[in-house]
């Protein structure tokens, strides 16, 4: 029996400007067997998500094929027509996207959406195709499937969102399934979850799939064959286990020294104490912080809550949750961006202004704010010497030769050549970006730096060396770093104290060590029972821990009375927990967790 | 939600009428020379100028006139027209208004009936093909006729089809007993040259927030659906793009209403733009004012309506989490 997707020396190629072909993917051969996984991986700019989308047919504007055949059970799609083509469409093939939020059209129902293909090309009429929807809602467990149909995309949760994107790619029981990173954007609870429907959706249906991603250790949990890309080539290929177990090739090795180990005690750097002093650099006290209008000294939306956190000199402090936990709301209470409505915010012991109008330049000098998405951070009309020299102009005064002298160093310091200057965010990488992100935060040489997800959106390798230098910054300049992520795995080993956030609340605070180690929070130990571990058969075995059943994702929910994780946790006290605020449990060692179980009844 | 949306809206409306009112009616203080003199001409003597400035109210102190002016609009009574009291043959202002605006709504209307559909037609094909000859086709003509300014439509026009041809009159004279064929006739230029203005505008407006929605991942995921083309853009694009479009046609509507001084001069069209510059002519200030009003209601109006199109078009309004 042939394979049901036959990629044959496939070619792609961008136009340039001046009509001129740059080659994006170059000869790249590999078959697709029927019921079968195969990932695609690499990091951004490898050419997965061109090749996976050729599958289809289609190429993103600006692309075009340049050789080689995509055969669907024998038959070239590339040179077939248009009207074929799109019959085949969400027929035989069909697609996930990697944001399902911005995937699904805002102005209509998810039923029309996710029947939409299916009742179009003639499959199923509307009526059976509503029934086939609900059936995969079901499958997929996404609450109340007989009335999800009529709602619209803003009124889910990402993570339905991203299953209700796998039911639309499902409905016309399509042979082939073509997955684009559709877990990358999603918090690690979740994305066990998703995975989970994922891989059991495709075995029901038996479907072969080709699963685009850059992360090897979701891979390891989903695929059967592994496809490694570097730069529109084919690195290796082979079969999920030998990829893992026994990497042939060196990039392969690369990319799996990147996927950093589980989190766990002792991966946190000691800091050095050169730089200590006794007051704490930043110090956050009873902060109660939200948004929307403020009545009787209250936020419309109350988002923290009594949060106390102090920064040592010097140190790496990591703030971890969720989406919707607080983790930025926190930072920007920081920085003065969101003034508290209770509690204040102190900087080498002085209280300072709630709101950053009022704050003095010196203050304002020593906190500085590095944004997740360099992107959108940078100026595009601005030339990377521009954005940098900005804050040596505006705090040091700096001028002229001394400036541009400066300029340099701090290019220097994120390992950027001198040359960057010159140029404009737009002619930079990612991970170039998120440097100049960084150089512009420490040109104000400040005391404090808050990074807000600053290697999320990068790959893992990117990511990986972002950290590294990171890590060599704080060395060289005794710089205390707020970092805040939903990656466990990545603050685990850059941090020395962690604060756990859920729903507005510290919920688990201390040394990395400890916060690692048992005793755990439930919450705690929630999430770092959901970060994917490199190696085969790991899925399964989490979904089985009873975290995973009580309260795998689940939305964060915002609550007045009792414990806000109450409905997630397997160690809940009805009665109790849902009723009054834990007490906070001093462990030792500046290590607290609050909860109304006391130390001896956590699980290990 | 939505009703808070909305009662907000017509709230907002309301004040925006409000102030528009006060500064029409400090504005049209603030006009050079007064119109007893004027109405008075050589006649005028220091006593008969008193005796006339108190006949028409204008004694009194700013404030109070603007509180009796607008509690009469309120009641719908706008006034006496000035120009007529000292002949004592005074016309109130609303007779003198309803004629034009029907000559108005009659010209806006038809425009509208043709233009719409037109420029959506249009815009909606130059967006579904882009870059191609059509497309830069409807682009550069749109581009043009932007740029040239109305007068110049008008004149071209008129040279095209009323001195070369012959076949349409060069002037819009109504008599007012005109049906059918004659009436078409006689509208036809002015019709056309608006047409023409407006049209371009939302051609262009529609071409670019249709491309816009385009780019937006969910179409490459219709397309990846294997949805054809024109579903695409019906349905997909065009449901997302309405708010920019309906705020377009009703700007070009309200410019229709009140905007449109040069067209109707040209082609002696009778409404209430050219009313209006023959009030300001002769300082009739209350004529003057009630033509103003009707202009910014016009806006404020059509304005509301196409806020409401958009809040109602848009499902995170109408279905709230």
């Amino acid at each position: 029996m042939s394979a049901l997707l036959e990629v044959d020396e496939l070619w792609i190629s961008a136009r340039k400007d001046d009509e001129s072909l740059l080659p994006i993917v170059k000869g790249v051969s590999f078959n697709v067997d029927r019921g079968q996984v195969i990932a695609l991986i690499g990091e951004s700019g490898s050419g997965k998500t061109t090749i996976a989308l050729a599958a289809l047919g289609y190429t993103k504007p600006g692309l075009e094929f340049a050789g080689g055949q995509v055969r669907l059970e024998g038959e070239d799609i590339i040179t077939m027509a248009p009207e074929k083509q799109r019959a085949l469409r969400g027929q035989k093939v069909a697609y996930l996207a990697q944001s399902a939020a911005a995937t699904f059209n805002p102005s209509l129902t998810i039923g029309e959406q996710v029947t939409e293909s299916t009742v179009l090309h003639g499959i199923l009429n509307q009526d059976q195709a509503n029934e086939r929807a609900e059936f995969l809602y079901r499958a997929l467990e996404l609450p109340e499937p007989e009335r999800l149909g009529r709602r619209y995309p803003h009124q889910v949760s990402g993570g339905q969102l991203q299953r209700l994107m796998a039911a639309m790619a499902l409905c016309g029981k399509p042979d082939l399934l073509v997955l684009d990173e559709p877990t990358t954007a999603l918090d690690v609870t979740t994305q066990i979850e998703v995975l989970k429907a994922f891989k059991s959706v495709i075995k029901q249906e038996g479907s072969a799939a080709i699963y685009v991603t850059h992360d090897l250790s979701v891979v390891a949990q989903i695929a059967d064959q592994i496809v490694v890309l570097y730069a529109g080539e084919m690195q290796e290929h082979g079969s999920a286990k030998q990829v893992v177990t026994q990497p042939g090739h060196d990039y392969t090795r690369r990319l799996m020294r990147a996927v950093r180990p589980p989190p766990a005690a002792g991966q946190g750097e000691e800091t050095l104490s050169e730089h200590q002093r006794q007051a704490p650099a930043l110090e956050v006290k009873d902060i109660t912080a939200g948004y929307g209008k403020i009545k009787n000294g209250a936020s419309a939306i109350t988002v923290l809550r009594d949060v106390n956190v102090s920064i040592e000199r010097g140190h790496t402090f990591g703030v971890i949750g969720e989406s919707g936990c607080g983790k930025s709301t926190l930072a920007r209470v920081m920085a003065g961006l969101l003034p508290a409505t209770h509690g204040r915010v102190f900087l080498d012991g002085r209280a300072l202004e709630p709101a950053l109008a009022k704050r003095s330049r010196q203050e304002l000098q020593k906190i500085q704010f590095v944004f997740q998405m360099a992107d959108t951070a940078l100026n595009p009309r601005q030339r990377i010497d521009q954005i940098l020299g900005r804050p040596l102009a505006f705090y040091l005064g700096l001028k002229g030769k001394d400036k541009r002298r400066r300029i340099g160093e701090l290019l220097d310091m994120v390992e950027l050549p001198q040359d960057f200057a010159g140029r404009y965010p737009e002619e930079l990488s990612g991970g170039q970006k998120q440097r100049v992100n960084l150089a512009r935060a420490l040109a104000a040489e400040p005391e404090v730096l808050l990074c807000d997800e600053v290697i999320s959106a990068l790959d893992s390798i990117v990511g990986a060396n972002v950290i590294e230098l990171l890590k060599r910054l704080r060395k060289q300049t005794g710089v205390s770093f707020v970092f805040i992520s939903h990656d466990l795995s990545t603050v685990a080993s850059f941090a020395d104290a962690i604060v756990v956030l859920y729903a507005g609340r510290v919920v688990e605070q201390g040394s990395v060590d400890r916060v690692l180690s048992p005793p755990y929070h439930p919450y705690t130990r929630l999430l770092i029972s959901s970060v994917p571990e490199l190696r085969v058969g790991w899925l399964e075995e989490a979904m089985e821990t009873q975290e995973a059943k009580a309260g795998i994702d689940r939305l964060v929910k915002l609550t007045e009375t009792g414990c806000p994780f109450f409905d997630r946790c397997p160690l809940a006290i009805k009665g109790t927990c849902d009723q009054e605020i834990p007490p906070t449990r001093d462990l030792g060692g500046n290590h607290t967790i609050e909860c109304h179980r006391n130390e001896d009844e956590f699980l290990p | 939600m939505i009703w808070r949306a909305l009662l907000g809206r017509f709230g907002i409306s309301i004040v925006t009428l409000w102030v528009v009112s006060v500064l029409i009616f400090i504005g049209t203080n603030l006009l050079p020379g007064d119109v007893a003199a004027i109405l008075l001409g050589q006649m005028a003597t220091p006593e008969s100028l008193a005796a006339l400035q108190a006949k028409l109210g204008m004694d009194q102190p700013g404030y109070m006139r603007y509180l009796m002016w607008l509690r009469d609009v309120s009641t719908g009574d706008l006034g006496m027209s000035k120009a007529g009291i000292a002949q004592g043959n005074a016309s109130r202002i609303v007779d003198i208004l309803e004629p034009r605006i029907f000559n108005t709504l009659r010209l806006t209307g038809m425009v509208a009936v043709v233009s719409i559909p037109v420029a959506l037609a249009l815009g909606l094909l130059a967006a579904m093909h882009p870059g191609t000859r059509l497309d830069r086709t409807v682009t550069f003509s749109t581009l043009s006729l932007i740029s040239l300014p109305d007068f110049l439509v008008a004149t071209f026009l008129v040279l095209i089809f009323a001195v070369q041809l012959g076949w349409l009159p060069s002037i819009a004279y109504l008599r007012g007993a005109e049906s059918g064929w004659d009436l078409i006739k006689a509208l036809a230029m002015p019709c056309l040259t608006l047409i023409i203005v407006v049209s371009a505008q939302m051609i262009r407006m529609t071409r670019a927030t249709v491309l816009n929605v385009m780019s937006s991942p969910y179409i490459e995921m219709a397309i990846l659906k294997g949805v054809p083309r024109g579903r695409i853009i019906l349905r997909h694009a065009l449901l997302n793009a309405i708010g920019p479009i309906v705020n377009v046609i009703a700007l070009n509507l309200a410019w229709l209403v009140g905007g449109v001084v040069i067209v109707e001069q040209i082609f002696a069209y009778p409404g209430l733009a050219k009313l209006m510059i023959d009030a300001v002519l002769v300082r009739d200030l209350p004529l003057v004012q009630a033509c103003a009003m009707i202009f910014c209601a016009s806006y404020i109006v059509l304005i509301f309506i196409a806020d409401m199109a958009s809040i109602v078009s848009n499902p995170r309004l109408r279905h709230p989490k």
